[in-house]
């Protein structure tokens, strides 16, 4: 009976590791390939990326996927970092179209949250409700409005025609809300007989409550718009104002090489976030687990 | 100064509605500006005939539009993606996250490789995915040892396989977390007697944890229909503008006439589809409200 328990143990720890495998590949591949010369690059891929074979340039008839590359180089990194200045300012459009809607969409979150939670009415409930179904919506409907509002207001191609829907779009609400009526009542109480006005009690008893949501939030939404494509390609037109994550799919195909470099810089703010909030992400993600209060 | 005079002497109901509305304004006015109010200009456009002349055609936009071959195309292959999708999102999460229940090693470790995909921007993996699925890319190479065929995944009735690839690559982890949190609520005690009453690990599964789990299987469901919804991106980003047959999904149909600025298309279109998303919306309350009593009563 115990044996079998291990076996059956064993096989699970076999199926976890199968899976765990598919699931990192595609990103450990990409790591490694930016590493590759484009010259070895154009020969292992060549069939994939035509185009990528003008130069003469030795191309394999097969495709030949490699982990290691025969050559570790620098070489893509130091032109996407230092010799095309496209991809880094593609790069920084990318930083001040998501800072801004990151620190505006949770600034005003908490302010709203704070209100749905700690104020309740009937015109109340009904206002969350269109909330939550505003955050179910999917971008072909939301994209809709956004445009009309930047054509009226003339923001239209410029990026706060992307930063301020982003600004306001209300899952940050929704689940800082959650996180807010889990307060006690009492604490807030208290610091009211201790004589703090209502932005003392906000400001002082209820934010440090939810710094972790806080951070756990801020999380979500950036991972979120750092992926972005819909709205960027529909309220920019000037493909000079587009975010990387946008961009990195055009790149030509003699590029390719650049491209991987470029695309594992990109990974990295998400990267260096996922590493230090994955405990704070998976909180986040537990507490959007139902969409009632 | 006379405001604040006013605000002291209202009674602590009035005062309490009032700071109530002052904390909520900032954010409702955004909401209000950028969604509610041009979408109650977008009804009213997919009710005229044209933004100039203005008269009232009432279902007409609605009735070209479902005549519409672009907008049938999209909405069905929406739709056929979805259906294999959001199944298989929901039964293999629920499967890594009872994978992760068991005593197995490495359990924290493998619970931060299956999330990972979340962190990786789509842009960044397409390059991979297109040496994987290209007509000379590996996933041909390695089935040819089999002696099969080459497929065009790309560019044949195949190409929505490789995007629900991706899909499930990119969102399983997020389901299996919503997963893991719902089974670790599954009372201790209730798993106790059934052990203690010898059940089967199956008997366990399908008639404990399944019924504390409804609700949570309901919200993946909903959830990942939602995000089948938005597949877009990862189609956009691995066939651009123009994708084959297959990939021609309802975003690329309204990016399209984004392009033709034909403001009664685009405004019948976002409304038919928030019409669809508020059923299917509302069938996840009302849905949700009877399972979930079911477990809490």
């Amino acid at each position: 009976m115990s044996k079998l328990r291990y076996v059956g143990r064993a096989v699970l720890f076999i199926l976890a590791a199968i899976f765990a495998i598919g699931f990192l590949l595609p990103t450990v591949l990409t790591v490694t390939n930016s590493f590759m010369p484009q010259s070895e690059i154009d020969a292992n891929y060549g069939l994939v990326f035509e185009g990528a074979k003008k130069g003469g340039s030795y191309t394999a008839d097969r495709i030949n996927l490699k982990f290691i590359p025969d050559k570790v180089s620098f070489s893509q990194y130091i032109t996407a970092l230092f010799k095309s200045p496209d991809y880094l300012l593609k790069f920084w459009n990318s930083v001040i179209l998501v800072v801004p809607i990151v620190i505006l969409q949770v600034g005003f979150a908490s302010f709203a949250a704070y209100s749905f939670a700690r104020y309740q009415g009937k015109f109340k409930s009904t206002l969350f409700f269109v909330y939550i179904v505003l955050m179910l919506m999917p971008y072909q409907v939301t994209v809709v409005p956004n445009y009309l509002v930047s054509d009226w207001t003339g923001l239209l191609n410029s990026r706060w025609a992307v930063i301020f829907p982003g600004a306001f779009a209300p899952f940050s609400v929704f689940l800082l809300t959650k996180f807010m009526r889990r307060i006690p009542v009492s604490l807030i109480e208290a610091a009211k007989l201790d004589g703090s006005n209502e932005w003392q009690v906000f400001w002082r008893t209820c934010l440090p409550q939810c710094r972790s949501a806080l951070y756990s939030i801020a999380i979500l939404v950036f991972l979120d718009y750092w992926n972005m494509v819909e709205l960027p390609i529909i309220l920019l037109e000037d493909a000079a104002q587009q975010p990387l994550s946008v961009y990195l799919s055009t790149i030509n195909a003699g590029e390719v090489g650049i491209a991987f470099a470029t695309a594992v810089v990109y990974m990295i703010p998400p990267f260096l976030l996922f590493l230090h909030g994955e405990e704070a992400l998976v909180e986040g993600i537990t507490h959007s687990g139902s969409v009632k209060g | 100064m006379k405001l604040k005079e006013r605000f002291d002497r209202l009674n602590d109901r009035a005062r309490d509605r009032v700071s109530g509305f002052l904390w909520l304004a900032p954010s409702f006015l955004g909401v209000a500006v950028f969604y509610i109010v041009p979408f109650g200009v977008i009804i009213y456009y997919s009710l005229i005939d044209n933004p100039i002349s203005r008269n009232f055609v009432f279902l007409d936009n609605f009735k070209a539009l479902f005549q519409n071959e672009a907008f049938k195309l999209a909405a069905s292959n929406t739709l056929k993606f979805s259906a294999v999708a959001v199944p298989l999102a929901v039964v293999l999460a629920l499967l890594l996250a009872l994978l992760l229940e068991a005593r197995i090693p490495l359990k924290s470790q493998f619970r931060t490789f299956f999330l990972s995909p979340m962190m990786v921007p789509v842009a960044s993996i397409v390059l991979i995915w297109q040496v994987l699925f290209h007509y000379n890319g590996v996933i041909n190479e390695f089935i040819a040892l089999f002696g099969a065929d080459k497929i065009d995944w790309l560019q044949s009735e195949y190409n929505q396989l490789v995007v629900i690839t991706l899909f499930l690559w990119k969102n399983l982890g997020y389901n299996m977390i919503l997963f893991m949190a719902a089974l670790s609520n599954v009372p201790r005690e209730l798993l106790e007697v059934a052990d203690v009453e010898g059940a089967s690990p199956l008997y366990k599964l399908f008639a404990v944890k399944l019924r504390y789990l409804s609700p949570t299987l309901l919200f993946v469901t909903i959830l990942s229909l939602i995000n089948s919804f938005k597949v877009f991106r990862e189609v956009y980003l691995l066939t651009g503008d123009h994708p084959y047959e297959g990939l021609y999904m309802l975003q690329h149909f309204m990016n399209n006439i984004f392009k033709a600025l034909d403001y009664q298309r685009l405004a019948s279109a976002a409304v038919t589809l928030a019409i669809a998303m508020v059923i299917i919306i509302g069938a996840l309350f009302i849905a949700e409200n009877r399972f979930g009593r079911d477990v809490e009563g």
